[in-house]
This record gives structure tokens, sequence and C-alpha cells, in this order.
């Protein structure tokens, strides 16, 4: 085992995955020479040749749709998109071509790509690096969309993600990269260094897609949570002493239905998080799947925190960011009986 | 082209219904008038091919100049009998949408060489990324006219499963890459494929056909970019039919410069040719093909054609544009090849006349059977439970359980 911060355990994970498969492929804007903006990539053109890790133009469509060509011809791309935010002109791509190719050519053809992209606020991103666009893509059949906490499950989901055959969007908390982060944005800055989680193996390993992990047992509620969401939990739990079960995730699509409803029908409450835009967002699936399959078990509606209906803002993004405080009380609320 | 008057301008074809159309304005170079370049040329040097015409057959339907393909009898009647057949078939279908067989069809007709010269022009392991009307492709290739019909019906042996519309043809084996109804993100795509070609020094390249009127989508943009960056063993094919269902190449960019001349901006050589010529299509074909396969990167060429019906089954082109009495000034390809192969002593009426029938049973028999596997709204047809397979490579388990709803259990 390797201590590492997020950053490192997902370059780690291409580095396993470029040495393992030569039919992997790494491209981007600012990936190669450079190593990518946030470092994701460094080194990797360094140790397998610009043929196999490439700088890509200014093209968030032309990448993802030569990767999907790449794909068909029989390579394994994992894409950059350098935030998530400019994710939007690779939709067409995406969810018209990516999503559907295995389908519409009955299995002939399919898209293996992994689309790692930077995502979630908490530095001061303002709109346009901030963004949280899962709910975009778990709508649409023949996506998968992953979302780690910490830098184990991020290294192993990774992997799982690039070797899957169908495509993946693997989001990457940016706020995590260097640090568990619990919405304290004015406390000193954490390190990996001495969380559990960051004890990395070397080599391969897999977390699989589709299961979600306790983060927290507890009796009382159930919080679902994400990515930096998960931590959020964990500090809100915390805080208050409420006997709070946290399930993180980690994938959405395809979702541990399984874990959801064990752990709901166990505590009778249900409170989810997640910082992207209420309406619409990831939470009113989960809202709605745990009313369709809970019913019966549930003492109090299922809450949700999120980010607020607004883009999100650059000044006031500790007002927007859905933190402790705002769970905490949502958390009390639903155990006020 | 046009003159503008001073302000907004919208452009306009010169002629619309209730006027003969008018053709004036096309320029046409002399058959054989173009030269041909060695395909190493440095691209600087070729800079006014996109505003040529390259021509083989003149209008005696002789073939002569430089791009003149070197090609036996044959491989002639191969190209001309794929052409009778991809028109015959185009016939049939739209005989069985009137019929209501199928819900919607689109014909290729008057642009059989554009595919058909093509596909004979390139190698069998070259990966096709075409647009919808390029059937021709899979004529050539001799993909089963059957398996074409059951797609176009989503009947029971349908390959498609029944999952896509009409004429979305898909074939791996044909080197046919599946079609989408998004337009042009299938020029992006070829691009991949050809650079995936290249890092594996595989000798396959990729060939993708884009219609002038999608040139405006941000995928052809991305394509060339990308194309020109990587030098990818590409040929990107503008299709270059003068119409956008109802709107004219005008509205697509088409009065200011050629649709090939977009090809310069990104540093690609660019050809714009007769796309009604066989030979002279197949030979600029040949001549990408080259430079791609030898490494020197990707080719544009416009070929420059007339829709000679209607966009689709679904619209009435009387509605929109002008009537023609005269036809498209660069004729008829069918028509010019076969002209073409009497003049050289190598083809007869007699013999054409035999090869249409032979041509149209052939289509005449594929029919039947397809027929016998189902329509669209009667015979044969999948289990509707298939539409819950190949979202995923596995089925995961919210489809499980909605399939599972959908049979009533």
């Amino acid at each position: 085992m390797i201590q590492m911060n997020m950053i490192q355990a997902i370059n780690d994970a291409m580095n396993v995955a470029l040495a393992s498969d030569p039919s992997v492929v790494i491209f981007g804007q600012d990936v190669g020479f450079f190593g990518g903006v946030f470092r994701a990539t460094d080194g990797l053109q360094q140790r397998y040749g610009t043929h196999r890790v490439f700088d890509a133009p200014i093209s968030e469509g032309g990448i993802v749709g030569v990767a999907v060509g790449l794909g068909a011809y029989g390579k394994r791309p994992i894409v950059e998109i350098q935030f998530a935010d400019y994710i939007y002109p690779a939709t067409d791509q995406l969810i018209s071509e990516a999503a559907r190719m295995r389908y519409r050519t009955a299995g002939e053809w399919w898209s293996p790509i992994t689309v790692r992209s930077p995502y979630g606020g908490g530095i001061y991103g303002g709109q346009t690096h901030s963004q949280s666009p899962e709910g975009i893509f778990t709508h649409v059949a023949g996506l998968k969309t992953v979302i780690p906490s910490n830098p184990y499950d991020a290294k192993g989901l990774l992997i799982a993600a690039i070797e899957d055959d169908d495509p993946v969007l693997f989001f990457e908390p940016k706020r995590l990269y260097n640090g568990p982060f619990a919405g304290y944005h004015e406390r000193p800055v954490q390190s990996w260094s001495d969380h559990p989680d960051s004890l990395v193996p070397e080599g391969h390993y897999t977390v699989p897609l589709g299961k979600a992990k306790i983060a927290r047992p507890g009796g009382d509620v159930t919080i679902l949570a994400y990515g930096t969401m998960v931590h959020v939990a964990l500090a809100a739990a915390e805080e208050t002493g409420i006997d709070a079960e946290v399930l993180d995730l980690r994938t959405l699509m395809p979702l541990d239905l399984d874990a959801i409803v064990q752990s709901v029908e166990k505590t009778g409450h249900c409170v989810v998080i997640h910082e992207a835009t209420k309406t619409c967002g990831f939470g009113a699936e989960l809202a709605a799947l745990v009313q369709e399959h809970c019913f019966h078990s549930l003492e109090a509606p299922v809450e949700r925190v999120t980010g607020w209906d607004t883009p999100y803002p650059h000044a006031f993004e500790w007002e927007y960011f859905p933190g402790p405080a705002r769970l905490s009380a949502a958390l009390r609320r639903v155990l006020q009986d | 082209m046009l003159k503008n008057s001073p302000g907004f301008h919208v452009p306009e074809p010169l002629a619309r219904p209730g006027c003969e159309a008018d053709f004036s304005h096309i320029a046409l170079d002399a058959a054989g008038a173009v030269e041909c370049p060695p395909i190493d040329v440095d691209p600087e040097s070729i800079r006014n091919l996109p505003y040529r015409l390259i021509r083989v057959l003149d209008d005696q339907q002789r073939q002569t100049g430089p791009w003149s393909p070197d090609l036996d009898t044959d491989a002639l009647k191969a190209g001309l009998r794929a052409m009778m057949v991809t028109r015959a078939y185009d016939a049939r279908m739209v005989r069985v949408q009137r019929q209501g067989k199928t819900s919607f069809y689109m014909k290729c007709t008057g642009e059989e060489a554009v595919a058909v010269a093509a596909a004979m022009a390139l190698e069998q392991g070259d990966m096709c990324f075409p647009t919808y009307r390029q059937q021709g492709l899979l004529v050539a290739r001799k993909w089963p006219l059957v398996e074409m019909m059951n797609q176009v019906y989503s009947n029971s042996h349908d390959l498609l499963k029944g999952r896509q519309m009409p004429v979305f043809y898909s074939s791996r084996k044909a080197g046919f890459f599946s079609i989408s109804g998004n337009l042009g993100t299938q020029y992006s795509q070829a691009v991949g494929w050809a650079m995936g070609a290249a890092t594996d020094r595989d000798r396959c390249i990729a060939a993708a056909w884009i219609g002038e009127g999608a040139t405006a989508e941000g995928d052809f943009h991305y394509a060339l970019t990308f194309a020109s960056v990587y030098q990818a063993p590409v040929i990107l094919n503008i299709v270059n039919n003068q119409w956008a269902i109802s709107s004219f190449s005008g509205i697509a960019g088409g009065e200011r410069t050629t649709f090939a001349a977009r090809g310069l901006a990104y540093g690609v050589p660019a050809l714009r040719v007769d796309g009604n010529d066989y030979l002279a299509v197949y030979a600029v074909t040949a001549w990408a093909a080259a430079r791609a396969r030898a490494g020197h990167g990707p080719t544009v060429i416009e070929l420059f054609t007339y829709r000679a019906e209607g966009h689709s089954t679904s619209d009435d082109p009387s509605k929109y544009r002008a009537a023609m009495t005269c036809g498209w000034p660069l004729g008829d390809p069918i028509d010019r090849l076969k002209c073409c192969m009497i003049g050289q002593g190598i083809w007869s009426e007699e013999a054409h006349a035999a090869l249409q029938k032979e041509v149209d049973e052939q289509v005449r028999v594929a029919g039947k059977l397809s027929e016998s596997y189902g329509t669209l709204k009667e015979g044969g047809r999948l289990p509707a439970s298939t539409m819950f397979d190949d979202v995923y490579k596995d089925m995961p388990a919210h489809l499980v359980h909605q399939r599972a709803m959908m049979l009533g259990n």
C-alpha cells in the first residue's frame, strides 16, 4: 500500500491501464507534455510516448467524437475534459453517439471510452469551473456515471471504468484532489495523508461499478451521498451526534439500489445530498426510488439538500455550497416527530 | 457568385416552383482540363483545385485527361451494375413505403456514382462512415440486398433488431459504420478511426461522407481540425447535391465559395469533382486513398452533384424548388457510364437491357424473400422484450425490472 492523494491515485490508475493494455490511449487538452492542468496525467506521455498520450485541440466535441471513432477501431480511449463545465459541446457525441452505439448496431460496435472530468465547486471557480452536471448524463440510457470520494476508490473505480466496455463518465470532485473536504473552507486545508482511504494498493485492482459503500454505519437516518458530499455527510453526523448511516453511492449508473433499500428500511429516514442544482437533479431520482421501494418503512418525507437552483456564484460560493450546517438542519428536521 | 444588396442578406436560389430550374451560374471546366498532381504533391501548390471541377467524361462520354482511370471491362461492368442495382433497389423501396410496408425511405437517385465509384476505388478493409444517402456503398461491397431490406422493414431478420429507422444501416462486415440521424457526427468519428489505424500502422484508411448542408455543423470543423493536426489517413467527402431538404446550398454558405475550399483553411488538400461522372469519382477517390495509405494525410473531396428527387418520402420537392425539364447539366451517372462503355465497344443497348432485366429480377427476388420475414406492420418481428438488450453490455438491474414490467410480470 502506498499513501496517495486523489490526483496520484488517478494518475496511477491510468499508468496501470496503459501498462496492461496496449489499446489504451489518453488524450485531451494539456494532458501530454504538461501532464494536465491538475497534473492527473503527469509523466504518462514521457513514459508511454506521444502515440499513446497526446494533447488535443480545444474541441470537446471533437475529442469525444474522435474517441468514439478510436473505440470503433479497437482502441480503449481515456479522454480528459478539462472541467466538467466544458463538456456541453461534447454532449451530442456522448448522448447521441457513444451512449447508443451498442444499441443502434445491435452489438456490432460499442464505445469503450472513459471521459474523465474534474467537477464540482469549492475552489472559487465561479459558474464555469464549478458545475456538477451528472444529472444530465444519468438521464441518458447507455451511459455510466462514476463519482469517487477518496483515493482508494478513485484508483479502483477508474481502472474498472477504463476496463468497462460501455462509455463511462468519471467525474472527479476537484476539491478532493489534495485532501478530504467537509465544507469548512475557513479551516486549515486537510491532507489525505492521515486518512485511511489514502492507502492505495500498488498495481491493478478494481472497485466494481454499481456497488455502494457504507462510509459510516448508523441506525437512525440514511444519508445518500457521493463525491465531496460524503465528507460533508460524515462531518454532519459527527457534529450532530445523530446516528446516521452514510452511504457513499460511488456510481450513480448503475446504481446500487439494494444497498439504498437495505439502509432506508433499517433507519426509516432518508436525506439525499448533492452539490448539483436541485430541480431534476439526481437527488430527485434517489428520492423517487426511496419512495417507490421503501414507502412503508419511511417515518418522514425524504429531504434533499443540494446546491440552489442558480448558477454557481463566485463570491457567494459558501452560501451556495451545501455544507454540514444545512445537512445537519435537514437531519434534525427528518428526525423530529 | 451572386450580387449582394446592401444590408441583411438571406440567400435565395435562382429559381423556385413555377419557374424552370436555372443552372446558368454553374461554371464547368472542360473534361480533362484539370491537372492531376502526384500524391506526394506539396499541398501549397494545389490550392487552386477546390475551385476547379475534375471531369473525365466529356460531353460525348469519352474518357479523357490526366485523371482518366485505367479500368478494365470487368471493373466498369461491376460499377455500372452496382449503380443499376442501387437505383432499382431505391425504386422498389419507395414503392413498398407508399404501400405502407415501412415508415420511411430515402433514395439516392442521380447520386449513385458518389457512393458506388468510391466503394470500388477503396479497399475492402477501408472503413466507411456514411450519411444516409450512400446505400451504394453497401451494394458495391455486395452486402446482401435482403439484409438491407430487412433493416428497412424492421422485420424478424433485421440485424439491427428493429431499433433504427429505415436506411440507417450498419454493417461491420461490409465496413459500413452505423448511420446517425444527428448529422455530421460520423465525420469526427471517421477521423478517430483513421487515427487508430495510423497509430497501429494499419494499411486501412477511413472515408466519411457528409452533405453540403451539414458542413455547417461543428463536427465538420472538429473533423477537419483533428484530421489536419494528426494527419489522419482519411478521405473527407462532401456530397454537394445542392439541397438540404428545402434549403439550397446557399443557406449552407455555398454562395461565397466552394465547399471543397473549406479544406484550404485547415491545410487539407481538397478536390472538387463532377459527382455524376463515375470515372472522375473513382479517380479522385483512388488518388486520395493512395495519399492516405502512403502517409500523406487527409484529403477533402467535394462531389458536385444533384439530388434528383425529394430529400425523403416525407417531403414534396415541387413545393420548394423549380421543376427541371432539361435535367441536371452534368447528366445521369448511369447513362453516362453506359454511353462511355458503348463508345469503347465493350457494351451495347442489348446488353444493357438484359442487365437491367437481371438487376430488376435480383431486387424483386430479394424483396419477396425479405417480405417473407415480415414488414414493419405485418408478419414476423422480434420479441418486443429485445428492446432492453444492448443498452449496456450487461443488463443492469433497473432494466431487468423494467423488462419484467413490460412483459406484465
